[in-house]
């Protein structure tokens, strides 16, 4: 079975403006990848490429065996999110619905697994109340709901999302876990970008970005106070318990360049 | 009740009228809705007037004037498309660009000739009186031709207005149905201006499904909300035409930008009366 993304010596950026270098990630089928890192530090370019929205600078991306781009009903995407997309007379269900435009193509008919695969979709992100709703009536964290339905209707065997817990309350975020849990467990695989760490911690590899590639492996190797510092500029401490390991955030960046001397500022993630 | 109808049962032109125009609201109603869906009101706007010159053109060389007008537009898309894709310039600066120099060229060639008088008048407020069987059956045809276009393309062209990196991940190569869409924006544009001319049919693209975007839920709803609109603003802007002797095209797009504001204004009162807003503002 070929590789859900496989890149090589690849470099990513518009034009001719490289933003990332030298990226190199295999991700098998049932595995999660988390891209983290700072404010265009690379995340989304590297997902638009994955995508086949911009082309690669330099090197090769192969996506489910094939050129990024071609896989249209086998791969779904949550891009930053288009201005005029909470504007338009659409209804929730309108929005999921286009989850499955990639398989229907331009005329063939929804048939009863589509229309089970959207419901689904409403149904486990906790919208299904709210499918008659108009769009531009829901809230900012409800709209991500809809994005994040219309994700798990396209049932792709990849999911990229740019950060996909974006707006959402907790519930939200707990039907998040849950989608990307059974997309998972079907063996499809997914790619984020995030700057949540927690959820960084629960994936099978995590490329650590700024600007350049900070940092590569699985979690454990990637998310350490060292890489942290040196890609965000904050001092983390990890602390492990048992069942999970806390970071603790120390030190903000230029805390010292305070005229006034303060406490270390403490705020902790945990997973 | 004789005042409402005998203008259209007992003259022949009126009746002609009334279909030709409640056929351009239907054509209006499709492309307007993807227009200001997509938000594409400047180039719709600029395809109205930079027709101009192609038909000018075309009327100098004893060609028929719809030709002159496609030549137009197809020169207005192609040049948009080639300045934005081969600069860094935005859209809006190239459709501007194109817009005044397809209108001054279309001034230049009128101001050549002694015989366009009558003829610039009819391009640019349109003769919706003087419409015979072919022309009906023109708009007949192009009316079908949209609409099919409509329903075949309702999924890219959705997804292109909602988000065009949606519509390439899920294969429907947005660059590509743009400039379909923008095509069928252009034949309305052309096979419209013969009713109300190339400055009034922007009015009828933009006004009905503005209003239309006000009230519904739906995309379907919103263009079928347009079409209502636009047929009705054709029957009274012909009645009021008929019976005060007023300019028929202007009548009706003047009805019809009516609508649009009777609509917004509704809109406001309601949302101000509605309980969410009291409770939220008390």
């Amino acid at each position: 079975m070929s590789a859900a993304v496989e890149c090589a010596h690849l470099s990513v950026g518009y034009g001719q403006h490289a933003v990332v270098e030298g990226i190199d990630v295999v991700l098998e089928p049932g595995q999660a990848l988390a891209l983290v890192g700072t404010n265009g530090s690379g995340k989304s370019t590297l997902l638009k490429t994955i995508m086949g929205l911009i082309d690669p600078i330099a090197g090769t991306c192969r996506v489910l065996g094939g050129q990024p781009g071609t896989q249209h009903a086998r791969v779904a995407y949550l891009g930053q999110a288009h201005p005029s997309r909470s504007v338009l007379p659409l209804q929730a269900l309108d929005v999921v619905k286009m989850g499955r435009y990639a398989s229907l193509g331009l005329l063939r008919r929804a048939g009863a697994r589509d229309r089970t695969l959207v419901r689904d979709a409403l149904e486990q992100m906790g919208i299904g109340h709210l499918a008659t709703a108009p769009l531009r009536s829901l809230s900012g964290g409800q709209q991500q709901r809809v994005f994040l339905a219309q994700v798990a209707a396209r049932e792709g065997d990849l999911l990229v999302l740019d950060e996909p817990t974006a707006g959402l309350d907790l519930s939200g975020a707990a039907a998040y876990h849950d989608l990307v849990s059974k997309a998972l467990a079907r063996g499809a695989s997914v790619v984020t970008a995030t700057h949540d760490i927690a959820d960084a911690q629960t994936c099978d590899q995590v490329v650590l970005l700024a600007g350049r590639i900070v940092a590569q492996g699985t979690p454990q190797q990637v998310l350490t106070a060292d890489h942290l510092l040196d890609a965000f500029g904050i001092v983390l401490q990890s602390v492990e318990h048992q069942s999970h390991r806390d970071l603790i955030i120390t030190e903000l960046p230029h805390a010292h360049d305070h005229e006034h001397g303060h406490e270390h500022d403490q705020g902790h993630r945990h997973d | 009740m004789t005042w409402f109808v005998t203008p259209f049962t007992d003259n022949t032109f009126m009746m002609r009228a009334l279909l030709a125009g409640v056929l351009v609201s239907l054509l209006c109603a499709v492309a307007g809705t993807f227009v200001v869906l997509r938000g594409l009101a400047f180039i719709g706007d600029a395809l109205a007037h930079g027709v101009l010159p192609g038909v000018a053109g075309a009327l100098l060389l004893g060609a028929p004037g719809i030709v002159g007008a496609a030549v137009g537009s197809a020169v207005m898309i192609v040049g948009v498309s080639a300045i934005t894709h081969r600069t860094r310039l935005s859209s809006d600066t190239a459709i501007g660009l194109l817009f005044v120099g397809m209108l001054a060229l279309g001034v230049i060639i009128v101001s050549r000739s002694n015989s366009f008088n009558g003829d610039i008048i009819r391009i640019l407020f349109g003769e919706i009186l003087g419409i015979d069987s072919s022309d009906l059956l023109l708009l007949l045809g192009a009316t079908v031709v949209i609409a099919a276009l409509a329903v075949v393309f309702a999924r890219p062209f959705l997804l292109l207005c909602f988000d065009p990196e949606q519509a390439d991940v899920a294969g429907f190569r947005a660059s590509r149905y743009h400039v379909v869409m923008l095509a069928m924006v252009a034949t309305t544009v052309v096979v419209s201006f013969q009713a109300v001319g190339t400055l009034l049919v922007f009015g009828m693209l933009i006004a009905p499904a503005g209003a239309g975007a006000l009230l519904a839920r739906r995309v379907t709803a919103m263009m079928a909300w347009a079409a209502g609109l636009g047929a009705a603003s054709v029957y009274i802007g012909l009645l009021l035409s008929y019976h005060f002797d007023l300019a028929a095209g202007a009548s009706i797009v003047f009805v019809t930008v009516c609508m649009f504001f009777v609509v917004l204004t509704a809109q406001v009162i309601r949302t101000a009366n509605s309980p969410g807003t009291s409770a939220a503002s008390a």
